[in-house]
């Protein structure tokens, strides 16, 4: 049913590359702007805490080789763009046989798992109601959410974390405050295990869940109002339609297409959010250990953890672009658009 | 907004009521509570420099430590008896907590009046040319904001302040406008795509404007309201982000803020330890600014769309 054109693909795999490669640059260019770098601040700790270390400025010559910190700079982001393509991110500056792709491939499932359930729920549920809202046949009670959830919407993620976690963790002890699963819990395909997960990651998904539905929700009242002033709305009541074929065909699946531009816009900053939200709940995700290598100073960890974040995204942009023609078959991929 | 798209909805209602001045569309509620909630957070910043409070407590050690509000009757021996010297009480490195919140919930929502306004420039600026001039500079800046819009700044954000001690509050913002353009860009675009054909434009163009006075003269006053709503959503958008950073403990150190609150608050544990006016009062704080915005956003929305205010008569 779809037309999805070789040329459209390549544009969007072109977006693609473009996006993380800015990304990519961002990261190695500002830090060399900053005064210092982090290898002789890291020599100068140790130094601090050893007291004296021998033969220290040969020290730092050979980390920086050992890091890429070394030569002019063209040929050290040469090579910084050269790893980063094979997926080398190095080793771990503060735990050093550790190395940085290891220590996200663990985390990453934790993140990718909760952001994304958190994601596809809050913008399913919002635009369910934001839809019933522009309905005229609804019942008064569906009316009345919005408004509630809209009260929500500008609070950050990680904020209504904390009031999640004083009240429903602290206060009245139903849900876990901490970690991604219960001690004493062997992980694996068991019941036992899964559960656990579940009830560890209800919190940290309802606090992005809550604060981001209402969002949602405004931007497809305002879709369907414009939606519902169509002429084929009028042809499709006149010709009989059930009001449910009605709303569902010809109401959410007309009004679906700019929410999932939108999702698409939105997922950086749902991604961002998502940092703090993992540190408030001690869920090892990528935010949790982004934290631990920002306390230790692990600059190593800090890029490549930001920058696989910045490929998660811009891959999630991508999977929703190249679904847009089944969502909306009206649009042709014929150049100069898209 | 031009009167010409307001006239079919509100046709009817001002033939009954009679126009009167009170009908002008910015007299939203929705907008004008945003807004008083956003000049109260704003016109605490004035009561230090005026002596209505002491803000000088706001810096460590000036204060007993651990004091709970003020209007609470918490008896624990681990907290001092509640002072109404201290109305909001202190936290537990002896900051007077009502002077942080005066000195600080100003501060952040400048840091986003800054970050937005820089972005709306640049904004302003590369969506005009892109929708008129077109072209190469159009795909140009098009592919540009929109890879831009999808890389999570709080992340680039934090990789620059964890190599950059100390930042400053001005630097931090500019820092936060770099990416707060793509959004205005893209709107900006798109209206001066659909803005280009219309009759009043073309009006001008036919009477010998030039194309500086049809961009500025012609088209911008309509797209105020559009303008005015990218601009409260870029504020939040990069007070969220300064908070977060704040937060992290990666922020300007200098001056106390809301995230910077919530940073102490949680590196001492004050929720374990039951503080909860610690770490409330920036939330509170921050939750209004939000709010505020929020609701001046939504109110500007129904000012540009006529469409969204009707459908409250459904």
């Amino acid at each position: 049913m779809s037309e999805l054109t070789l040329g459209y693909f390549l544009r969007r795999l072109g977006m693609w590359l473009l996006t993380i490669w800015i990304g990519a640059t961002l990261i190695f260019t500002i830090p060399r702007l900053a005064p210092g770098d982090p290898i002789t601040a890291m020599v100068e700790r140790m130094i601090q805490q050893a007291g004296y270390i021998e033969n220290s400025a040969d020290l730092i010559e050979a980390w920086r080789a050992r890091f890429g910190l070394d030569g002019p700079w063209h040929v050290q982001y040469r090579n910084y763009l050269l790893s980063m393509v094979r997926v080398d991110l190095g080793y771990s500056l503060a735990n050093f046989p550790a190395r940085v792709t290891d220590i996200i491939g663990r985390s990453l499932p934790w993140t990718l798992g909760m952001v994304s359930i958190a994601t596809i729920l809050s913008f399913c549920a919002g635009n369910l109601i934001g839809a019933l809202m522009a309905w005229r046949r609804v019942p008064a009670f569906i009316r009345n959410i919005l408004p509630v959830s809209l009260t929500f919407t500008s609070i950050p993620f990680f904020m209504f974390g904390i009031l999640l976690i004083s009240f429903l963790a602290f206060k009245w002890k139903i849900f876990p405050a901490f970690g991604n699963y219960g001690r004493g819990v062997e992980p694996g395909w068991n019941l036992d295990f899964i559960l656990s997960v579940l009830h560890h990651g209800l919190l940290p998904v309802l606090s992005i869940v809550v604060t981001s539905m209402g969002f949602w929700a405004l931007g497809m009242r305002g879709m369907m109002v414009t939606t519902d002033g169509e002429d084929y709305m009028i042809l499709a009541n006149a010709k009989g339609l059930r009001s449910r074929r009605i709303f569902w065909f010809y109401g959410i699946r007309n009004s679906m297409l700019p929410q999932v531009t939108a999702l698409a816009l939105n997922l950086g900053a749902v991604a961002g959010g998502s940092l703090l939200v993992e540190l408030i709940f001690g869920y090892p995700g990528l935010g949790y250990f982004l934290y631990q290598a920002i306390i230790s100073a692990d600059y190593t960890v800090i890029q490549g953890i930001v920058f696989m974040l910045i490929v998660g995204v811009a891959t999630a942009v991508l999977i929703l672009d190249l679904l847009y023609p089944m969502i909306d078959p009206r649009i042709t991929y014929s150049k100069g658009q898209a | 907004m031009s009167a010409a798209t307001a006239a079919p909805t509100g046709s009817q209602d001002s033939a009954r009521r009679g126009l009167n001045t009170w009908d002008s569309p910015w007299l939203n509620f929705k907008f004008l509570l945003g807004l008083s909630m956003i000049a109260i957070i704003l016109l605490m910043a004035g009561a230090g420099p005026l002596g209505l409070y002491d803000t000088t407590r706001a810096r460590v050690a000036s204060a007993p430590l651990n004091l709970p509000p003020a209007w609470t009757n918490i008896d624990n021996p681990f907290f001092g008896e509640p002072d109404p010297e201290y109305p909001l009480g202190t936290d537990s490195d002896g900051r007077d907590l009502t002077a942080v919140l005066l000195v600080g919930a100003p501060r952040s929502l400048h840091i986003g009046l800054i970050a937005a306004g820089a972005g709306m420039l640049i904004g302003v600026v590369l969506g005009f040319s892109a929708g008129f001039i077109g072209g190469w500079w159009d795909a140009f800046v098009r592919t540009i904001s929109d890879s831009i819009i999808t890389i999570p700044a709080l992340a680039v954000l934090i990789v620059i302040s964890a190599f950059v001690k100390n930042l400053d509050v001005v630097i931090l913002a500019l820092l936060l406008a770099a990416f707060a353009w793509p959004g205005p860009t893209r709107l900006l675009r798109a209206q001066v795509l659909s803005m280009r054909e219309r009759g009043y434009v073309q009006m001008a163009r036919l009477s010998g404007a030039n194309t500086f006075s049809i961009l500025f003269r012609e088209m911008l006053p309509n797209m105020l309201p559009y303008l005015a709503a990218s601009l409260t959503g870029n504020v939040s958008g990069a007070i969220l982000a300064a908070t977060g950073l704040e937060a992290l403990g990666l922020g300007p150190t200098r001056i106390p803020t809301m995230g910077m609150t919530i940073y102490h608050a949680m590196y001492v544990s004050a929720l374990f330890r039951g503080m909860w006016w610690w770490w409330g009062m920036p939330i509170v704080a921050l939750v209004i600014v939000f709010t505020g915005l929020f609701l001046m956003t939504v109110g500007l929305d129904e000012i540009a769309n006529p469409r969204l205010r009707g459908i409250r008569e459904q």
